[in-house]
């Protein structure tokens, strides 16, 4: 199955859990960043009861601070 | 309404020749025009932060004739500043950004009146910051988690449009909230990170044109706001990767139980976070504080 992620084609072999996703992706912060799913948020407790499914558009969004000093 | 305020206050404006002169390139945009300018003269926009983000977004708002910019910084001029803060020089090295700040303003531009503030934005003095001038539109150009909470939930409770934005490394990203017509910062990073879980740009770098770039469209948008053009950042998240030259715009929704912005706001007082600013050195905090609130 082919998902979209930040806009790329990612292909799976199977339906993962976005807990698999993150780990699959190899992200950074992991336990930190921000997951939307077709444009809903999903909460950190539902990334590893939330499955990917084939067609579904995932972006990932990290906290940034920088800035001022 | 900051709109409505900006445009009857343009109306007791009248452009000098000079300012026709000046302001010409303005002037002859169909968006912007005589009285687009005179809404920009109107203007007043608050800056918490005169560092990578705050210096190039100042600068550009007090070319553009924005007729007060508030500048909230209670930091010094370090020598590792000057790599990407561009408002300030070698010179002011050891001196207060906000006067920095101010200095290079003025010499820029003598329309512009800048009013200074000393000292961190807190849960206490952050909605006196906001309302001493009764700002139009607040640009987020801090460091740090508790600040950007901070100036989020402030700015929903006053519902006065700000524009966050944050950098590291090659990356940036900033949206734009707009009281009633989206999402806040909240709705998209629900909760603070835990302390050291996040890199700062102490911690990690941050190459110097990265707050050129998004401090830069921090303050056009302020600009789009003021004037009624165009489609702002509310609703979108821009992520933007320099290695690639990549940007990215993310819709983001407004969440119905936000804790700030949603139906029923579980916040309903600021608070200052523990979580200690990355780069504030208390010593500093203590001296400037008492500033021109």
């Amino acid at each position: 199955m082919i998902i979209t992620v930040n806009g790329d084609n990612v292909s799976l072999t199977k339906e993962l859990s976005l807990a698999e996703l993150i780990a699959f992706l190899q992200l950074d912060q992991p336990d930190y960043v921000t997951l939307l799913v077709n444009d809903r948020l999903i909460y950190p407790s539902e990334h590893k009861s939330t499955y990917v499914k084939d067609g579904d558009t995932v972006e990932y969004l990290y906290y940034m601070g920088g800035g001022q000093a | 309404m900051s709109q409505e305020r900006i445009a009857a206050a343009a109306k007791e404006i009248r452009l000098s020749n000079p300012q026709l002169e000046r302001y010409s390139r303005h002037i002859i945009l169909n968006e912007v025009g005589g009285s687009g300018q005179k809404k920009l003269l109107a203007s007043r926009v608050l800056i918490i932060g005169a560092g990578g983000l705050g210096a190039p977004a100042a600068m550009y708002l007090a070319a553009a004739g924005v007729g007060e910019i508030g500048l909230a910084d209670y930091d010094t001029v370090d020598l590792s500043n000057l790599q990407r803060q561009i408002i300030h020089h070698t010179q002011d090295v050891g001196k207060p950004k906000a006067i920095s700040g101010q200095e290079t303003i003025q010499s820029m531009n003598p329309d512009v009146q800048v009013q200074t503030y000393r000292e961190p934005v807190r849960a206490d003095n952050i909605k006196d910051i906001i309302r001493h001038r009764e700002y139009d539109f607040i640009i987020d150009g801090t460091d740090n988690f508790p600040a950007k909470f901070l100036i989020n939930d402030a700015c929903v409770m006053l519902q006065k449009p700000f524009s966050h934005a944050g950098i590291i490394r090659f990356q940036g990203q900033t949206m734009t909230y707009l009281p009633g017509q989206g999402p806040c910062y909240r709705c998209v990073f629900r909760d603070m990170p835990p302390k050291d879980a996040i890199p700062t740009c102490r911690q990690a770098g941050v190459l110097g044109v990265m707050g050129g770039i998004i401090g830069t469209i921090q303050a056009a948008e302020a600009l789009k706001y003021i004037l009624g053009v165009g489609q702002l950042l509310n609703g979108f998240l821009l992520t933007f990767d320099a290695r690639t030259m990549t940007f990215r715009k993310v819709r983001i929704n407004q969440r119905e139980n936000c804790a700030i912005c949603g139906i029923q706001p579980s916040i309903t007082a600021l608070k200052d976070y523990e979580q200690p600013a990355c780069d504030i050195r208390q010593q500093q905090a203590q001296t400037f504080q008492g500033g021109a609130v």
